[in-house]
């Protein structure tokens, strides 16, 4: 690196892509953020924002166990991922509304235990294929190198499937998001498109963790998705946005871990952070200065009457 | 088996597992009950923060643990009722938090790397076949310090946290008693960390408790039961991590966790199938009374 990260764009680009791994890491984090800000808006508008997070971290001993068997991470990514979102979807629903003794919730306690289960297994699969010191911190809390032109492809076909079938699954995935019984009541297979949903939420974790690491897929599923529908109420506009900011951290996380020696993990959770604050704050002011209408607008109804999480 | 009991770094990760095992398994319960897994969850995140930024800064990891986990957990309990905040922003703020953790790391290793580079895997996986004699003696008088003062409390404690307003009416400390047993979690995440790993310590909590409370709708017989299958997950794990040396204890004591979880689990379902049964038909008898009420 001869000048480092300034304020010449057309020179920091020029530098970035003069190295292979890093046009790939590019090339990877793009596909994975606008999948990641689709399908992340409409899980926030579904209030699953922890089914996504379970959902990558049991991504975590697929990935650690491929590498250990000698195949590719993405592979076990995408397997575990989408094992994991079939599991979740066939598990007879948990009654959620029979708090039993005290404020006992088996949805948590299961949760927590789902997940430390399968970290506890990771750390086995890590711990069987030697010297991976460094992959399970890769693994965990995410890299951008030496990520190759396959992988590259892998992803880019599960992110155009991905999509498709969220265009596909579009009128009726929304509808049962914002009013889930008139949904029913319509004849449309809310049971259905649910499963679908968490399959498709599936191999968005699946692809993100590869980005992030399994441990921060919030920082590109949940934050951007978050803070866009904090600034609009419309849902295109709000989906646009979210794929937008969701693309805007990726590449200025990857241009910051390129040109520092703190890695992608800390860059990509502080600025989806500070974008979710920023757009918290803003819809605050606005809010109190009365700018916006005191009817609730959709995405916010569903927010905040929806009881499925 | 008798060899493995003549072995002092055996001795010494029974020693301090168990003490530090009854710790969760008792504080794991009281966490389950008043509805806080997700404080725990919390406090895993901010375990491994804290313990890389004591790394970072050059002190004993521990120091961070602790100082991170307490006052996290006291924060919470001061915000708890006041400021409502939704899962989004708990999880990005956990997320957040892991990346600084991230952040401590890289800083760590680039300024600091005088050698001991799995001590960020022993933040995240704990190392209980690693405890140093001091190191255990240590964790243990810690951990045996707060099952006396949880026990102390356990009375007021257990009714609050099952009816909080009839506590409060007949002068319990409430508001105190969430303080200081949010303040016990903390200190037990930092406990737990150091045997199972910062990540792996939510289950730790969990399940254990989570399955006693499916045993038994007791809670007298609850509490000591999650204390006593903790202390047994200890037990067998350790013993398994050393007949198979490839399995990491930190794996064996999670699996026997999540085993007792779901097999206790189970048990509830199967049981409860058997008795709707009688129950389901006298709700019907009862609904048919209610649609033909006698005038």
């Amino acid at each position: 690196m001869t000048a480092g990260l300034n304020w010449n764009l057309v020179d920091v680009i020029r530098q970035l892509l003069s190295f292979h791994f890093m046009v790939n890491a590019l090339r990877a984090g793009t596909i994975v953020a606008v999948v990641a800000g689709a399908i992340g808006y409409l899980m926030v508008l579904r209030r699953q924002s922890f089914a996504g997070h379970t959902l990558a971290v049991i991504g975590f001993p697929g990935a650690a166990g491929a590498t250990w068997l000698g195949l590719d991470a993405a592979f076990g990514y995408f397997g575990f991922c989408v094992a994991g979102a079939l599991i979740i979807s066939a598990l007879p629903g948990v009654d959620r509304r029979n708090a039993g003794l005290g404020g006992f919730s088996e949805e948590s306690a299961a949760i927590g235990t789902v997940q430390a289960f399968a970290l506890a297994c990771g750390f086995l699969f890590v711990g069987l294929y030697h010297g991976f010191l460094n992959g399970l911190n890769n693994l965990l809390f995410g890299t951008i190198i030496g990520i190759t032109d396959q992988q590259v492809l892998v992803l880019l076909i599960a992110g155009t499937g991905c999509l498709v079938a969220l265009v596909a699954l579009g009128r009726p995935l929304l509808f049962s998001t914002i009013d889930p019984d008139v949904a029913r009541a319509r004849g449309v297979p809310t049971r259905l498109v649910s499963t679908a949903f968490l399959v498709l939420l599936g191999i968005a974790a699946g692809g993100t963790s590869q980005i992030t690491g399994s441990l921060l897929v919030f920082a590109l599923l949940v934050a951007p998705a978050a803070a866009a529908t904090r600034l609009t109420a419309q849902p295109a506009v709000g989906l646009a946005l979210s794929i937008a900011l969701a693309v805007l951290i990726t590449w200025m996380g990857e241009t910051f871990a390129f040109f520092s020696p703190y890695p992608i993990g800390f860059w990509v959770t502080t600025l989806g952070f500070a974008i979710f604050l920023l757009a918290t704050a803003y819809r605050g002011i606005t809010d109190r200065a009365g700018r916006h209408p005191t009817i609730p607008s959709p995405p916010q109804r569903a927010l905040s009457e929806s009881t499925t999480r | 088996m008798l060899t493995m009991l003549s072995l002092p770094f055996i001795h010494r990760a029974l020693l301090a597992g168990t003490a530090i095992a009854l710790l969760s398994g008792l504080a794991g319960y009281f966490v389950v009950l008043r509805g806080q897994v997700f404080a725990g969850d919390m406090l895993s995140h901010v375990a491994y923060a804290g313990a890389l930024a004591a790394l970072a800064a050059g002190l004993d990891p521990r120091i961070g643990l602790f100082a991170s986990t307490i006052t996290v957990a006291v924060g919470i309990a001061l915000l708890a009722g006041k400021a409502t905040a939704d899962d989004v922003i708990i999880g990005n703020a956990m997320a957040w938090i892991l990346g600084l953790g991230v952040f401590f790391l890289a800083f760590y290793t680039t300024h600091r790397a005088t050698g001991n580079s799995t001590a960020n895997v022993t933040v995240l996986f704990g190392s209980i076949f690693g405890l140093s004699a001091h190191d255990a003696a240590l964790a243990a008088g810690i951990a045996t310090g707060l099952i006396i003062v949880l026990l102390l409390i356990a009375r007021p404690l257990l009714f609050a946290s099952l009816d909080p307003a009839i506590a409060a009416a007949r002068g319990v400390p409430v508001r105190l008693l969430g303080l200081l047993f949010l303040a016990i979690v903390g200190a037990t995440a930092g406990e737990a960390s150091q045997a199972v790993g910062a990540l792996i310590l939510t289950g730790q909590l969990a399940a254990p408790a989570a399955a006693a409370y499916h045993l038994t709708t007791r809670p007298w017989a609850a509490l000591p039961l999650a204390g006593a299958l903790a202390v047994a997950a200890m037990w067998l794990g350790i013993t398994l991590a050393y007949t198979i040396p490839v399995l990491p204890p930190t794996f064996t004591i999670m699996t026997v966790t999540a085993t007792e979880y779901a097999l206790a689990a189970l048990t509830a379902r199967l049981r409860r199938r058997r008795q709707d049964r009688p129950t389901r038909s006298r709700t019907t008898a009862s609904r048919t009374q209610q649609t033909y009420p006698t005038p």
